[in-house]
């Protein structure tokens, strides 16, 4: 157990100490970074800011990580936030209550991931084709579901979801916390997580070997599709409307960079749900970094893809093999090849 | 030492050490001026790893290398093709969409006022495979000939390129017997010319044929080199793998006793464009050899009862039942197992680890809800590496660092932890070593004393006849002809596929 929970550690050591840094250096350039104090019940704070804000990339990338695993990719998560988000905003609107409201988003976004599903598993078109789809059309229809104009609502119940807070969190953390650690068990207490890391580096071979390859793409793209629904809950209910045209802009973009930095590899296979939410948090970390720091708003983009630029140089492969080479002549002291009877 | 005269290529005492590992062991290499100098061992023993440092593909760590008793130090392969060492691999390092011509004379076209002059350098090119007699249409894109032509197409552009030393690695594995005789007669050509050619093979028929001197390395050391005209094959193998083999190939058969009732029975089974509609029973106990060429239907056979491609035609029958093999699952379900031919593409699934490989079919059959146990995965893991002696250091290895050999192993493995009762296996001792190609064999039969029934594809008939209670013969995508009994011999099964023809479908 001790060994298991060793290669745990040792699996997100790069992307804790890529965080750490951040946080450290964000924390010289804006004193009290780490500052952490309770107001009305609920902790206030940067730290809190960041994994408040980084709330919907987290959930993103948790769903776009099972489907980076599969050898495919999610293009549409950003639109299909945009219509769960309309399609929030309408519901309770148009009086449903709000647990029929979650409901029938929820299902939207399952939905969206079933599309996604069948053209990839059923009709074998290529992933970043078949998700780019949903992607350029989903706006479209949310704009169809919000007629065009951005919908304010103001239920509780639902405001409460983006904005709330529960044992001193904000709530959006709470559920991205919950649902992060749901997946993840679901993931690796059952078979699901070899059986998909085994589609995606061999499809062919897992098919031969009585794998349901079908089936467990399609459930990988409503799972990502079920992500985007949840954020996009969340983003409508921060500002109180669903925004058609920005909410979740670009979000595919920074969740499919999130399960990058966590080192999962877009060519499928081994994947790690927890490396793509601390992926997620880093980026999070950079964004709330370079807004505390006070630098001019045009240096931004700049800076950011910098510190990306960096830390994909550390994990890139000749880097790593230098590491694992230092690693490895440490290790060949002692025999390693089973002897040959 | 061999004196400067005759010796081509000299490389003494070669190092090389991997992390962990010591690939190559002081170990020398003599090759002398118009021999075939065949280099055998199983896989692991340090072949390609030679290749590599003669090539300059890989930096040896040690010794020294001679041509033409000149110290030389290839730094990568393009530097040891200008010095005179050519290699052409299994699979054609060449480019498949490019024509004949261009092929052969890539980076060096023949140019007036800076361009290609594709007349003359078509010229050149028919005049280069002259020799080869071939005449092909050097115009026409590579990959419109067979894989035999590619073949020659890449020796004579190494060849023309180096003219000295010639390395082939595996070349006749993916080749019929007639491809094989031609390439032997080119071989021949080239030694006659003074070329010094390596000759690294799995077959050891054909290293009989051809090679003048046979160099055997085991676990990266040089076991010896010897004459072949006086090595005996059993020396030889012995000297392969360190251990007399029981048999190679039972001499006397003694008859299993095969009456039981029939389990599988397929009827006007078929499927347009892969295999024309045919019966099959199989018994328990009872191994069904398929023979047959390359292209006459094998493979499709045994995709169709394994479910990989749909029948469109016929029925399938399990204990008098009849069943639907739809899909890989439905036939799992009814137990069945299939080792398909292609291990990279279709069998191993590279990046997990031995032990994941070995419990996939068992898990996929069970589903994603009901997870085999870690400690249950390692049990099953170490107890197939140790029945089926699979060599790796410990069952986290990612399976693709194993060699053909185990990784084969792990596939069977894979099936036997389903407890199957029908297994399909598609040319299960391909491109693997002497050892575990006894050991596959030895396996097989004892699968079938235990009363599995087994559908075993190969191009080697001499093994068929070793291990089959019953040989089907394909010709054309038809299944011509069956033999039984004392009927089963290598002759029997070639005169069948030669007379197939006349005898129709079966």
């Amino acid at each position: 157990m001790t060994a298991i929970l060793k290669s745990y550690a040792l699996r997100l050591l790069p992307q804790i100490i890529a965080l750490a840094a951040i946080l450290l250096m964000v924390s010289f350039v804006f004193p009290g970074f780490f500052r952490l104090e309770i107001q009305n019940g609920r902790l206030y704070g940067s730290l809190i800011d960041i994994l408040n804000r980084g709330a919907p990339v987290v959930l993103l990338a948790i769903g776009m990580t099972v489907v980076i695993a599969t050898k495919g990719i999610d293009l549409s998560v950003g639109a299909v936030m945009a219509i769960c988000g309309a399609v929030a905003a309408s519901s309770i609107t148009s009086g449903h209550s709000l647990a029929m409201t979650l409901v029938i988003t929820l299902g939207t976004g399952i939905l969206c991931g079933l599309w996604n599903g069948v053209l990839v598993a059923i009709l074998d078109i290529q992933p970043i084709i078949a998700t780019l789809v949903l992607m350029v059309a989903g706006r479209g229809i949310a704009q169809l579901v919000t007629e065009g104009a951005i919908l304010t609502f103001n239920d509780p119940g639902l405001i409460f979801l983006g904005s709330g807070s529960f044992a001193w969190l904000p709530l959006p953390v709470i559920i991205w916390l919950v649902f992060g650690i749901l997946v993840a068990l679901i993931v690796r207490k059952t078979a699901l997580g070899m059986l998909i890391e085994a589609i995606g580096i061999n499809r062919q071979a897992s098919t031969l070997s009585g794998v349901l390859t079908p089936v467990l793409l399609i459930a990988a793209y409503m799972l990502s599709g079920l992500c985007a629904a949840i954020a996009g809950i969340i983003a409508a209910a921060d500002i109180k409307g669903a925004d058609a045209n920005n909410a979740g802009l670009w979000l595919e973009l920074d969740a499919i960079l999130a399960v990058v930095i966590g080192g999962t590899s877009l060519l499928g296979g081994r994947f790690s749900i927890a490396a793509s939410v601390l992926g997620a948090i880093i980026i999070q970390s950079i964004n709330t970094g370079i807004l505390l720091s006070g630098f001019p708003p045009e240096f931004n983009l700049i800076i950011k893809a910098a510190i990306i630029v960096f830390i994909l140089v550390l994990q890139s492969p000749p880097v790593r093999n230098a590491f694992t080479f230092v690693a490895l002549l440490r290790a060949s002291r002692k025999p390693t090849e089973r002897q040959a009877r | 030492m061999q004196t400067i005269g005759d010796s081509l290529l000299s490389a003494t005492r070669i190092d090389k050490v991997f992390p962990g590992a010591k690939a190559l062991d002081k170990v020398d290499f003599h090759l002398r001026r118009g021999e075939v100098h065949a280099l055998l061992g199983e896989n692991g023993a340090g072949k390609s790893t030679l290749v590599k440092c003669l090539t300059g593909a890989y930096r040896r760590d040690g010794g020294t290398i001679l041509l033409e008793g000149v110290e030389v130090d290839p730094r990568d392969t393009f530097n040891a093709q200008k010095l005179g060492i050519g290699t052409v691999y299994q699979e054609v390092n060449l480019l498949p969409n490019l024509t004949v011509a261009e092929n052969l004379f890539l980076g060096r076209q023949p140019r007036r006022l800076g361009l290609v002059d594709v007349g003359a350098m078509n010229r050149q090119a028919r005049a280069l495979l002259e020799n080869y007699e071939l005449d092909l249409d050097v115009t026409r894109a590579l990959d419109s000939y067979s894989v035999a032509i590619q073949q020659v197409v890449a020796i004579a552009r190494a060849v023309d390129l180096s003219g000295k030393v010639l390395i082939l690695d595996e070349p006749t594995a993916s080749l019929d017997a007639h491809e094989v005789e031609m390439l032997f007669r080119i071989i021949r050509r080239l030694k006659a010319r003074g070329l010094g050619i390596v000759f690294i093979t799995h077959f050891l028929e054909q290293v009989y044929e051809i090679s003048d001197r046979i160099t055997v390395l085991r676990n990266g050391q040089l076991v010896g080199t010897r004459d072949t005209a006086t090595l005996e094959r059993r020396d030889l193998i012995s000297m392969m793998i360190g251990r007399e083999l029981a048999a190679e190939i039972r001499a006397a058969r003694e008859e299993p006793d095969v009456t039981g009732p029939v389990r599988y029975r397929f009827k006007d089974y078929g499927r347009k464009g892969h295999i024309s509609p045919f019966d099959l029973d199989v018994k328990a106990g009872e191994v069904v050899g398929i023979a047959g060429l390359l292209g006459s239907g094998r493979t499709e056979t045994a995709e169709i009862l394994f479910g990989a491609h749909r029948a469109d035609s016929g029925t399938a029958e399990v204990d008098g039942k009849p069943v639907q093999l739809s899909s890989p699952r439905r036939a799992i379900a009814h137990r069945f197992g299939f080792c398909p031919e292609d291990r990279k593409t279709a069998g191993i699934v590279g990046d997990l680890s031995v032990r994941e490989n070995i419990v996939l079919a068992l898990q996929a059959r069970r589903g994603w809800t009901r997870p085999i146990s870690r400690t249950e995965q390692n049990r099953l893991a170490d107890h197939y590496i140790r029945a089926l002696d699979i060599r790796t250091a410990d069952r986290e290895k990612p399976i693709r660092l194993l060699s053909g050999g185990n990784q084969q192993k792990a596939i069977l493995a894979r099936w036997l932890a389903t407890e199957p009762e029908f297994l399909i296996l598609d040319e299960p001792t391909r491109g693997i070593d002497v050892g575990a190609h006894a050991e596959i064999v030895r396996l097989i039969e004892g699968l079938r004393e235990k009363g599995m029934s087994l559908l075993v594809i190969s191009s080697e008939i001499e093994e068929l006849v070793a291990y089959s209670t019953r040989i089907v013969v394909l010709r054309d995508r038809q299944h011509v002809a069956a033999l039984e009994g004392n009927r089963i011999t290598a002759d029997q099964i070639i005169e069948a596929i030669a007379s197939a023809n006349e005898r129709g479908a079966a």
